[in-house]
Formats: C-alpha cells, structure tokens, sequence
C-alpha cells in the first residue's frame, strides 16, 4: 500500500516537472523567435550612416540620428525627475508609513497608476501638459508623462529595496545613538544601492522603449537640430527641452502607421534592431552594476 | 566610579509595558549593581527581551507601547523629557542576538560610533579602535584585515566586532540580548569569556535562554515568566536553592 503511493507520488512529480519544462520553454523558444526575429530583419539596415543622419520624410536613405537622440535626452530629463521623488516616496513608505488607513490608500493608488494604459497617461499629458498648460509637443512634456507611467513602478522598488535590508541594521544604528534620519541616510541607503541601482537601469529600459505615452506628448516630429549650438533656448539647439521630439519608440510605430518613404519598412527594422539592443546593453548593465555594488558594498554572497 | 556597589548604578520600579491595550510587563523590580554582570532568565515570551529594551529606550522606535515606571541611570530619569535618547544610548549600549555588523570594514565598524561623537583624529580613532578590539577578544584575529568588509567573517567574530563597536563608544552598561543564541558552541565559549574580561569595567545585563550560560557567568540572575519577576537573587543561591516553586520547576526543566 504504502509502496504504491510512493510510486504515484513519485510519477506525479515527473510529470509536474515536466509539465514546468514545457512551459518554460514555450517562453523561452517565444523570446528566442521574436529577438532573433527582430535582430535577423533589422540588424542587416544597421550602418554607421544609419545612426548618425536624419531621417527623411520622402525619400529613401534616412537615418535614426535625432531618434536615438531624444529618446536618450528624454530619458535622462525622466530620471532626473522621478528618481528624488520615487526614493522620497519609496523611504517614506518603507520607513516612516505605519500600516494604517491612509498608507493602505497610498499604496493602493500606486498600484492603480502602475496598471494605468500609458496611452491613457499620454492622453493626459496632451490634455494637461501640452493644451492647458502649453508646454506644447516637446521634450518637457514626453519627460513628465512618461515620468508618470515609471514613478509608481520606481516607488515601488525602492520601497522593495530599503525593505530587503534587515530590521537588525536599523536596531544596531539605533542602538548606536543614531537618529532615526541618520540610520536611513548612512546605513540604510548605502546598504540598499545595488537594489536601487538595479530598479533604475531596468526603468531606464522601460523608460527607452515607452511609445504610447510620448506620441501625444513629445510629438511625432523630428525636426532638424544642431548638435553644435549649445544654448538650450535656442530652437534648433539639441538640448532644447522645449522642442517636438520624436523618439526611436514612436519612430518606429509612425513608420509603420503612415510612413512614406520608400525604405520605411527597412528603416524600421533597423530602429527596432537598435532599440532592441541599447535595451539589452541597458539590463546586462545593470546585472554587472547591480553585482558589482553589491560586491563593493560587501556582499559575500550573489 | 570610585562608588561600589552599594547603590545600584541602574534602578527600575514598578516598570509596566503595554502593547496597545495588552499589559506584557506587570510591574518589575529591578536594581543592576556596577560591574556586576545580571542575567535575566524565563521561558519564550516571558518579557525579558522586552524588559532589556526599555533599558535603553528601543521600545520608543516600535510605536504603540506604553511604558509606566520609573528608570534611574545614576540618578538620573532615562524617560524625562529632556533625556537626550542619543546620549541614553552612547551610556546603555545594545548586542543583539543576530551579529549585525554594518556592511563596511572592520575599522569603519568599530570607528562609527566615534565618528558619530563627532570623534574625527585619525590617532584616536586607530588607537580605540585597536583597543576595544582588543577587548571584545578579536583583535588577533581581524588586526590583518582591518579593511575587509566585516560581514565576510563568521558569526562568532561579527559579534565581537559588535561587541567592540560598542566597548568604542565608552557606554556604562552593556545590555546583551541573547548574543550567543546563533553561534557554534565554540564562538559562545569566547563571547562568555570576552564578558567575564570586559565586566570589571561595565555593568552587564545579558537576557539569555541558557540556563547554564546564566549559571556560569552571572553575579546575580533573575527569573521572569509571564511578564512578572519571579525571583531575583545571587545566581548561585537561585540555582541551588530557589524560594519560588516556579523557579525550581524551570530550572529543573518542568517546563519552558
């Protein structure tokens, strides 16, 4: 009887595993089909050429310079926004919120905006940013609204990676003489930074390839810059951040929406290559960042 | 501190603690003498933990606790207003039962304390550094790796660099809650032994869930269950011949 059960146990496992095998690799051959997919296609149109001229609106032979620029500039100007606000945030809930009423509203409303469609929060940053307040299509704008598809998920982690450091650093701060301020800002944080480093870089990823929400505030322009004339005031200067720009992201969606150019398809392929790519050199950077502060910071395990 | 124990260093009365409406202390009695170590005693959840921690106001952080009573530190009220909790804490050092060394060197560890004090000469820091170390019995085995970052060590040493990361700071007393309770017999051994060194220069409060321990290296020993202080008394006369019944049924292992 005994032996029996043994035996159907044992052959149960067998097939749980196996049935998890399977799964894992439908979304490994899926992921595999789609990268490689994208890499096979686009990767042949990348050239040197490709990434350092303008795009063209009728004719072939465009590049993705001014693309690839803003989408950068936007997501610097996004992270230097969110990253104060989302690590005030993170330690308040991480450090000070007691678990009460109000915290419970707080959370629940950052789990809410973090479901939001971004297209739903591009849309309001057209109504809002662009129409009421006239900060028009431009850099400012894209970065505020894609600042609101990253902020929750940021707070998030960084509420996550305070939280990861054990109760007993506090406790031998405080047993220290340490104010409870004290204890977060010399203790605490650094003890964090590879968790904070690590959710960053990975919304510097999401951050990169965000389309919808930039479309209506960012604009689906181009326009020519310069990248020689250095006074962010002036309209065709690069840093303007109150000029319209569209991204490599929202690029790559108007050319398969209404391109024109001969090459559309082409090209692309060759932007979803590039995308694709920083993306990837993005999270491998921030696993060797992560790992690395971690180590720094005196980690002996990972 | 040419006074002997003729006056208690540390005195609590009738110290009550409230987690929201629950009572966990009911009314303890206590006097720790100088340079005396006290082991506190009882069964899981009797208190003794929550006792400990009111010495040096840590219970102040956990929020929704009551604490009635009174606490005198030389004298002086530790729960009057104008307590400075930092000042409290730099006199009624903590060792906690997991080593919790900070994630920096050896030498930052045991110097962080003194550079909260505002302590900055390199000559002073190297020299207290290297003395408590000394005295918390790990300097032989750290002095080479000064700057290797203190969570690389084992347990037993993380918590004598703990322990001289407090003996650096200059405290009077020296509360120790259960510090040996994760450690490998032979690291206990060691700690056991670091406080029998340290204790004719402090005074020692050590909450510990073995019997033997309490037995071997305490001056005075006290036995709580439930919240209450059963019997409080020299540890050798409380071991060997105890005035409650309840006490001798815990010693002798009836329950608990």
């Amino acid at each position: 009887m005994k032996k029996s059960t043994n035996v159907t146990a044992q052959r149960n496992n067998r097939w749980a595993l196996l049935g998890i095998k399977a799964m894992v690799g439908v979304v490994v051959l899926i992921l595999i089909a789609l990268l490689g997919d994208i890499l096979i296609t686009g990767l042949p149109h990348v050239s040197w050429h490709f990434l350092t001229s303008p795009s063209k609106d009728f004719g072939a032979g465009g590049g993705i310079a001014n693309q690839l620029f803003n989408s950068i500039y936007i997501l610097v100007l996004t992270l230097l926004i969110s990253c104060p606000i989302a690590l005030g945030a993170g330690i308040y809930l991480s450090e000070f919120a007691r678990p009460n009423f109000l915290t419970s509203v707080i959370r629940t409303i950052i789990e809410v905006l973090s479901s939001l469609p971004s297209i739903v929060i591009g849309l309001f940053g057209y109504l809002i940013l662009v129409i009421k307040f006239q900060f028009d299509f431009s850099i400012f704008s894209g970065a505020i609204a894609v600042m609101l598809v990253n902020l929750p998920l940021l707070t998030r982690n960084t509420e996550e990676a305070l939280h990861a450091v054990p109760q007993t650093q506090r406790e031998a701060g405080w047993a220290l003489g340490l104010s409870k301020w004290r204890t977060i800002s010399r203790i605490i944080l650094p003890a964090a930074i590879p968790g904070l480093v690590t959710g960053v870089i990975l919304s510097a990823g999401r951050i990169f390839g965000e389309a919808a929400a930039l479309i209506y505030t960012a604009g689906q322009s181009a326009p020519l810059i310069s990248y020689t004339n250095w006074n962010p005031f002036s309209p065709t200067s690069f840093l303007n951040p109150m000029r319209p720009a569209e991204t490599l992201a929202v690029h790559i969606w108007k050319l398969n929406t209404d391109g024109i150019t001969p090459d559309a398809t082409q090209i692309s392929s060759g932007a979803s290559a590039v995308l694709i790519i920083v993306i990837l050199i993005i999270i491998l950077g921030s696993r060797w960042l992560g790992s690395y502060l971690y180590r720094k910071m005196g980690g002996t395990k990972s | 501190m040419t006074k002997q124990s003729t006056s208690p260093l540390l005195r609590t009365r009738d110290v009550h603690l409230y987690y929201g409406e629950k009572e966990a202390l009911h009314g303890i009695n206590l006097d720790f003498n100088q340079h005396e170590i006290t082991a506190l005693i009882g069964p899981s959840g009797c208190g003794k933990s929550t006792y400990l921690r009111c010495l040096n106001r840590m219970n102040d952080l956990a929020g929704n606790v009551t604490i009635t009573g009174s606490f005198e530190l030389d004298g002086q009220d530790i729960y009057r207003p104008q307590q400075d909790v930092v000042e409290l804490r730099k006199l009624v050092g903590m060792v906690f039962q997991q080593p919790n060394p900070f994630p920096f060197s050896v030498f930052d560890n045991v110097a962080y304390g003194m550079r909260v004090q505002g302590i900055t000469d390199k000559k002073v820091l190297t020299e207290r550094v290297e003395s408590s170390l000394r005295q918390a019995a790990v300097w032989d085995e750290v002095k080479d790796q000064l700057n290797k970052n203190a969570l690389a060590f084992s347990g037993g040493q993380q918590q004598r660099i703990c322990i001289a990361r407090l003996l650096a700071v200059q405290p009077e007393v020296i509360l120790l809650d259960e510090p040996t309770s994760a450690l490998d017999p032979i690291s206990s051994a060691k700690i056991e032994e670091t406080l029998q060194d340290i204790k004719t220069d402090y005074t020692i409060i050590i909450v510990t869930h073995s019997m033997q321990q309490a037995s071997r290296i305490s001056d005075k020993t006290a036995f709580m269950l439930n919240g209450d202080l059963i019997e409080y008394g020299k540890t050798k006369k409380l071991f060997l011949n105890p005035e409650k019944e309840a006490t001798s049924d815990y010693l002798n292992g009836k329950f608990g």
